[in-house]
């Protein structure tokens, strides 16, 4: 050990230097930073929600309601085919993700099944002129259902468009860099730092926005309604415009939501209350012109969500392809209704399955109590250390603790790995058990020499034969981290991993500094004897 | 200065493994006691243990007041009666407190959790300040804990393995049965202590098993380098001699280790004090362990050491030891 390797010095000199370099940004006011090369690393810690405050949502694409929308339109899908083949059917329906349906004659069931084959649900990727569905026939029954394959493809195809809206709708409120992961099949997680309004947040993702222009069934009174008296190609919507509980709607969607080619936030000129004003594209202002010209003093309802927001009565045809809803809004309501719209709905409803917010107050505080933790441990390492084996091989790992404690942030910083408030307690024990390589040295040293061996190879055995040891213990944690980083989630994660960076540092720089600082201290002084035996 | 090293005896000699019985049958009991107090009863995914959100699913409100004071009796009076089931609430200081509450089943937690915000606020009166929310679904909750499970169990088979590899069967055998044993110890004391039972206690236990193994190794890392010294000593004296030989090193490390964990449960905050407390229990049992499990199995099982094991007179060590 004696023989101090260029390599070695280097090793050492560049660890330093590397340390400080990337951990130096850390405790540098912004404006110094700025102010640096650009050259330089500016990069900062990156803390975890829970550290600087923020929300974190675990969002699951409602497949079943999608299964069930994908069912429905099948449905009408077969329904329309049928009836433009001149077909006589009777008893259309669903159960068990079956459509079963009853040709009339039975010479026409083998024509009913072929033109359903032909023109029923979508093209299947990867099998050429293969259907999503399955047709059978049995006797005058023909059975349509959906081929496994089918919903599988909806269910990702959804979540990918989940992920575009949310994405747009989240930019557009201004949220600073959020973050949307895909996670297994039907999972999206959705982070945001610093968010100051979190429940703003889980409003603009969890609605679905669905937007909707139907006209109301003027034949029926209130109270049929009330009395669930709906005749066919009508539905009663809920509504939430204050005057009536609900309205009974026309079937027929007029336009939707996606025909909408701009949506804002206004005020309105008689009133002044805030309203989101909406811009069709040319097939929804000529849809929109022709429904309302021919329905002139007729209420059309605007529904969002299966909910009515308003029924205004048509005064006049609205051809100029805009117009504006009013409601109950608050400004900020009516804006972040004019995100949606202008962001799409999305494919299917999304439920919140795991939430977790941290104010950023709360997470200040967090910060402040790690810090005074990490200092608080540190003393006390240290003070034990030197008391343990004096102030110079003591010493001796206190240079390589503090080494140690600059490498791992450095790492940390250049990674972006995210350090949580347990990865500062993974920081804390790491350095606890950083010095265990360096005791392991010195004990073995000590061994040595009392076994009687002369000082130099004492120490040189010191060092090889304390290293099996060193690797066989370090192994082991590295191993935990490793399965906590594969199972473990969130601020989990974030310590497995500031675990690991710390073992891997903590025995570069106890087997490598130590031995450094070990090698110049004897060729300085030339000692007779080892100072801790 | 003063060196704390040279209070210990430069050389050890404690006869441990005469205390071996003793230690077992403390180790046996305590382990029942402690299995017992984890299970029982056997209701819930968690047992005896105060299961955390994270595993049961349902949801933790903190919130505050502040300057207001706030009077936890108007928060449970508030939460009664929304078919809740257990709630606790919990006061921190006179402004803020903590809620928590499970789901009802059939119930979607998500608007749960916003009804009782709302409630809270009205209750309270505004401004009330949510500083934490944190909702767990049942379908996550449930994913959550057989993940934290699977890695407990997935940590302790690679550990075997390792030490296998490494060492030999009768080690890792001796290895396991230590892990085992501080494992379950520590589930014990969180059981007795009703600390919480949650994914950060997962990454608790999991580093105590990182620890555990690693004070074994070290002692068994010296056994074996003994055992090939020391070819006529008797096993129980070559244990012994290998546990006090490292004996200055485990109680250095462990000590380090307490001591900044120890500032960690008094300074790290709410969060952070259930979480040091079992690393400082699992650390205390994982030395304790290391000592009066693995080695002591060993010498239960023997161990094939290329010579006979002919009962020898005690050898005491001298320092010119052929080397292999």
């Amino acid at each position: 050990m004696l023989n101090l390797s260029r390599w070695k010095l280097l090793a050492v000199a560049f660890s330093v230097v590397f340390g400080i370099l990337f951990a130096l940004p850390n405790v540098l006011p912004q404006r110094t930073l700025d102010a640096m090369p650009g050259w330089m690393p500016k990069q900062k810690l990156n803390l975890g929600l829970d550290l600087q405050g923020g929300s974190y949502l675990l969002l699951e694409v409602d497949t079943q309601a999608l299964r069930a929308e994908k069912l429905t339109n099948l449905i009408e899908d077969m329904r329309g085919t049928l009836r433009n083949g001149q077909i006589q059917f009777s008893s259309l329906s669903q159960q068990n993700g079956r459509i079963s349906v009853l040709i009339n004659d039975p010479a026409q069931v083998n024509q009913a099944a072929n033109l359903l084959r032909n023109s029923v649900g979508a093209p299947l990727a990867g099998t050429p002129g293969g259907r999503d569905v399955n047709v059978n026939v049995q006797g005058q029954r023909i059975e349509v259902a959906f081929v496994a394959e089918a919903f599988n493809a909806e269910a990702a195809k959804a979540v990918d468009q989940s992920i575009e809206i949310i994405r747009r709708r989240i930019d557009q409120l201004g949220t600073k860099e959020p973050s949307i992961t895909r996670q297994g099949i039907d999972r999206v997680v959705v982070q945001a730092a610093g968010e100051s309004d979190p429940e703003r947040l889980k409003r603009v993702i969890g609605q679905t926005a669905k937007l909707s222009f139907q006209m109301v069934d003027e034949t029926v009174t209130a109270q049929d309604a009330a009395a669930g008296r709906v005749p066919p190609g009508s539905v009663y919507v809920p509504s939430d415009d204050g005057y009536l509980p609900g309205y009974v709607l026309k079937k027929r969607v007029v336009v939707s939501g996606d025909m909408l080619t701009d949506a804002q936030q206004q005020f309105d000129q008689q009133s002044g209350a805030p309203v989101v004003s909406f811009r069709f594209n040319g097939v929804g202002s000529r849809r929109f012109g022709d429904a309302t010209s021919a329905n002139i003093g007729k209420r059309f309802a605007i529904v969002l969500d299966n909910r009515v927001i308003s029924a205004p009565v048509i005064n006049s045809a609205i051809t100029g392809g805009s117009g504006q809803i009013t409601g109950s809004f608050t400004v900020e309501s009516a804006n972040d209704l004019a995100v949606l719209l202008r962001a799409g709905a999305l494919p299917a409803p999304l439920k919140v399955e795991q939430q977790r917010t941290v104010g950023a107050e709360l997470g200040a505080d967090a910060v402040k109590a790690g810090g005074i933790s990490t200092l608080v441990a540190f003393v006390a390492i240290v003070a034990f250390m030197i008391l343990s084996y004096g102030f110079l091989f003591g010493g001796i790992s206190v240079v390589g603790l503090v080494i140690n404690g600059l490498l791992i942030t450095a790492i940390m910083t250049m990674t972006q790995a995210t350090l949580t408030l347990p990865g500062i307690a993974g920081l804390i024990l790491t350095l606890a058990v950083a010095v265990d390589a360096n005791v392991l040295i010195y004990e073995r040293m000590r061994d040595e020499v009392r076994a009687g061996r002369p000082l130099l190879s004492a120490m040189d055995a010191g060092f090889s034969r304390a290293m099996t040891t060193i690797i066989d213990a370090n192994v082991t944690t590295i191993l935990a981290a490793a399965i906590m980083f594969q199972f473990g989630s969130g601020p989990v994660r974030g310590f497995a991993w500031t675990l690991s960076i710390g073992v891997i540092t903590s025995v570069f720089t106890a087997v490598l500094i130590t031995q450094v600082l070990l090698a110049v201290w004897y060729r300085t002084t030339r000692p007779k004897t080892l100072p801790i035996a | 200065m003063w060196p704390l090293i040279k209070i210990l005896p430069v050389k050890t000699n404690f006869r441990f493994v005469s205390f071996a019985k003793f230690a077992a049958a403390f180790s046996i009991i305590a382990v029942i006691a402690s299995l017992a107090a984890t299970l029982l009863p056997f209701k819930g995914p968690c047992g005896g243990l105060n299961c955390g959100i994270d595993f049961r699913g349902g949801t933790v409100l903190e919130f505050s007041t502040a300057p207001r004071a706030l009077d936890p009796g108007v928060v449970r009076e508030a939460l009664s009666g929304r078919g809740l089931g257990d709630v606790q609430v919990q006061s921190f200081d006179a402004t803020s407190a903590m809620v928590r509450f499970e789901t009802p089943p059939n119930m979607n937690a998500n608007q749960t959790a916003e009804g009782v915000k709302s409630a809270l606020t009205q209750a309270l009166g505004a401004p009330v300040k949510f500083a934490r929310t944190e909702v767990v679904g049942p379908k996550v909750s449930g994913e959550l804990f057989r993940g934290g499970i699977i890695a407990l169990g997935l940590a302790i088979g690679l550990m075997m393995v390792y030490i296998w590899f490494r060492f030999e069967l009768q080690f890792g055998l001796g290895a396991v049965a230590g892990l085992f044993h501080d494992i379950i110890l520590t589930f014990g004391l969180i059981a007795f202590f009703n600390l919480e039972f949650s994914l950060t206690t997962i990454a608790a236990l999991l580093t105590i098993i990182g620890y555990s193994m690693n004070d074994t190794v070290v002692v068994f890392d010296r056994l074996r380098e003994n055992l090939r010294k020391y070819k006529k000593m008797p096993l129980g004296d070559v244990i012994d001699l290998s546990i006090n030989e490292t004996l200055s090193r485990t109680v250095i490390t462990g000590l380090t280790a307490v001591l900044a964990l120890g500032g960690l449960a008094v300074f790290g905050g709410e969060t952070l004090f259930g979480f040091s407390i079992i690393m400082i229990f699992g650390i205390v049992f994982g030395t304790y362990s290391s000592i009066y499990v693995g080695a002591p199995i060993i010498l239960l099982w023997g161990v094939k050491r290329g010579d006979d094991d002919e009962p020898a007179k005690p050898i005491v060590p001298t320092g010119s030891a052929v080397r292999p």
